[in-house]
């Protein structure tokens, strides 16, 4: 990018950029710096423009016709939306994804947090264990799925090793109703709480040392002195933490469709996947559409309902 | 206790002395309970790892074994010859490293216009840009498909790239840091006589490299990691495959041979966990300041 095609010399920007001093002239300063603000940013919102704002709107219309893959499309107002909340299977994938987020959600919480708090400066080599933690939070999670995916197969270590120790079967995860949920939960608490802990690690080591002493001088205990003292001081980090979660907990996807592909029957199927299949396994995309919009009107209501309900346990300083 | 001091060491109290050993007995079973921890959530990766290794009749035993009668490293060639995986590794750079120059480029352009450059309207776009890290991607996939399919590029790199280059994480993560830089330096620049593209280019730029940076390494794993959009939008696997969809396949195919697919899944994990390990540091310092990283 060349100085010249951002800005021709002649322009009254460059006039102004060369004036004495801008601050004398806050009117002049302020023509002078709205174009360069906006040359600066362009490049960046135009693209947010593109491929953000107008696939929103698009996905809106999309959602409001009869719209396959390939081939002609037809407007047919809200049908689509009357279609899937008579649709069984829809209402299935609704409710898995809240059994997920209702399970995944204080698991996470509990691990990060109880290991955030644990992991103080005086643990010896903490660095390591943080970063371990952390490791399956940036591998592909393909990957990731693909290793319990051996570890839950019967035969698999996890059925070896309580063999070996009890000299029974274990459950076959995966292809058990009851158990093929718990078992995407699990590995999706694995590879998911070091973000968090180390969110929460960080917002624990700035809470001031002499308001945690005035605790302890006053007689609490470790428990006491975190949900009195630490926790309070940190609540935002939690607050913005939990808000993180629960949107891409609402997204799970990855995790059932190769550990599982949604089974057995439709006990792991969530709504990513559904509006996946419907898309481009069934090719409706009117139909997928209108259930992404479902699912994103229900994280926005979960996200303000968070906001209203922050006052209550959050406390800014 | 050195033995030096011992001619001067009084006898400490008797309760001092317990409670002294408590603690430190303590603390160091609440630190072997933290290293058994530790190892448990590892291990699902150390079994990764050696069953890479292991001969394929061996993978399934009980009781189970960490390492099989051979370190069979033909598993790793085989899992590169079955399925073009080294051209699903090219490819896979290739996405995310000119995914994340984009993303770097426009980035700290904006990050400079939203922190020190003043324009109408600039706070409301910056809400704007925050408000578009809410939208879940879900939600965009099905338009950005069609779009792609108006474009004529189903099925292609740039598809693969341009999409979802133009995130706000780096105009946020950019902001923040510009903001801590002080108005002197600006002013500074001004007087000897620099405007504002070279006070940028030349001040301002090699100042931000520290959270370019960061913003590099959550781009680069985001694109590395992406999963449902390569899926969607990738027909010819074999010539536009990522790593995890190459894996993906590889698992459909070779769902039996797992020492393979243990081989092909440690492949994929090598960039990004050596990433993590060299720049932990700025990582962590990064996900601390925007609360987001890669998510």
């Amino acid at each position: 990018m060349t100085t010249t095609s951002v800005a021709p010399p002649t322009t009254p920007a460059i006039a102004a950029v060369t004036a004495e001093d801008p601050r004398e002239t806050p009117g002049a300063a302020r023509g002078r710096r709205s174009w360069w603000g906006l040359a600066f940013a362009s490049p960046h919102v135009i693209g947010l423009a593109v491929f953000t704002l107008v696939p929103i709107v698009a996905s809106m219309v999309i959602s409001l016709n009869n719209w396959p893959l390939l081939g002609d499309k037809q407007f047919i107002g809200f049908d689509n939306y009357s279609k899937l909340l008579g649709d069984p299977i829809f209402r299935t994938a609704l409710l898995n994804t809240l059994l997920f987020t209702v399970l995944y959600i204080p698991l996470n919480l509990i691990v990060s947090l109880g290991l955030a708090a644990w992991l103080t400066p005086k643990i010896r080599n903490r660095h390591v264990f943080r970063v371990l933690f952390f490791i399956p939070t940036v591998t592909p999670i393909v990957a990731n799925v693909v290793v319990w995916r051996m570890l839950y197969q019967p035969g698999g270590a996890i059925d070896a090793s309580v063999q070996t120790l009890f000299g029974f079967h274990a459950p076959n995860f995966l292809a058990s109703t009851s158990w093929a949920m718990i078992a995407v939960v699990m590995m999706s608490v694995w590879q998911g709480f070091g973000y968090n802990m180390l969110i929460f690690s960080a917002a624990l080591d700035s809470v001031p040392e002499n308001l945690v002493e005035a605790a302890e001088l006053d007689g609490a205990g470790a428990w006491r002195t975190f949900w009195s003292v630490k926790f309070p001081m940190i609540s935002p980090s939690v607050f913005f933490a939990t808000m993180m979660t629960l949107i891409t907990s609402f997204q799970v996807f990855i995790q059932p469709f190769i550990l599982t592909k949604g089974g057995p029957g439709s006990s792991t199927l969530t709504l990513v996947q559904f509006i996946y299949n419907q898309g481009f396994q069934y090719q409706q995309l009117g139909l997928a559409s209108a259930g992404a919009w479902v699912l994103f009107i229900i994280i926005l209501g979960v996200t303000a309902v968070q906001f209203i309900g922050q006052k209550k346990w959050v406390h800014y300083e | 206790m050195s033995s030096g001091t011992i001619g001067r060491v009084r006898p400490a109290p008797k309760r001092v002395v317990h409670r002294a050993t408590r603690d430190r007995v303590r603390s160091g079973i609440g630190y072997a309970i933290l290293c058994l921890i530790a190892l448990a959530f590892i291990s699902p990766l150390i079994y990764m790892v050696a069953t890479s290794l292991k001969p394929a009749s061996e993978t399934f035993t009980t009781p189970p074994t960490l390492w099989g009668s051979e370190l069979r490293w033909q598993n790793y060639v085989e899992a590169f010859t079955y399925l073009p995986f080294a051209r699903f590794l090219i490819n896979g750079i290739l996405v995310a490293a000119a995914g994340t120059i984009i993303n770097m480029a426009v980035s700290v352009l904006s990050g400079y216009a939203f922190s020190r450059l003043r324009w109408r309207g600039r706070n409301t776009v910056f809400i704007l840009f925050l408000a578009t890290l809410m939208i879940p991607q879900d939600v965009l996939v099905i338009p950005m498909y069609v779009m792609m399919q108006g474009f004529g590029w189903v099925d292609t790199f740039q598809a693969l790239i341009i999409p979802w280059a133009f995130t706000a994480l780096g105009a946020f993560l950019l902001r923040q840091f510009f903001l801590t830089v002080p108005q002197e330096l600006d002013d500074a620049a001004r007087v000897d006589g620099a405007g504002t593209i070279r006070t940028f280019f030349f001040v301002m730029l090699p100042l931000a490299r520290p959270t370019l940076a960061v913003l590099a390494v959550f781009s680069f794993i985001s694109y590395w990691n992406s999963f449902l959009w390569p899926l969607i939008v990738v027909n010819d696997v074999n010539a536009h495959g990522t790593i995890p969809l190459g894996l993906q396949q590889f698992f459909g195919q070779q769902g039996s041979q797992w020492n393979l697919v243990m081989a092909a899944s440690v492949i994929s994990m090598i960039p990004t966990v050596a990433l993590l390990i060299v720049l932990q540091r700025h990582l962590v310092k990064g996900i601390v300041t925007s609360g987001l990283g890669g998510r």
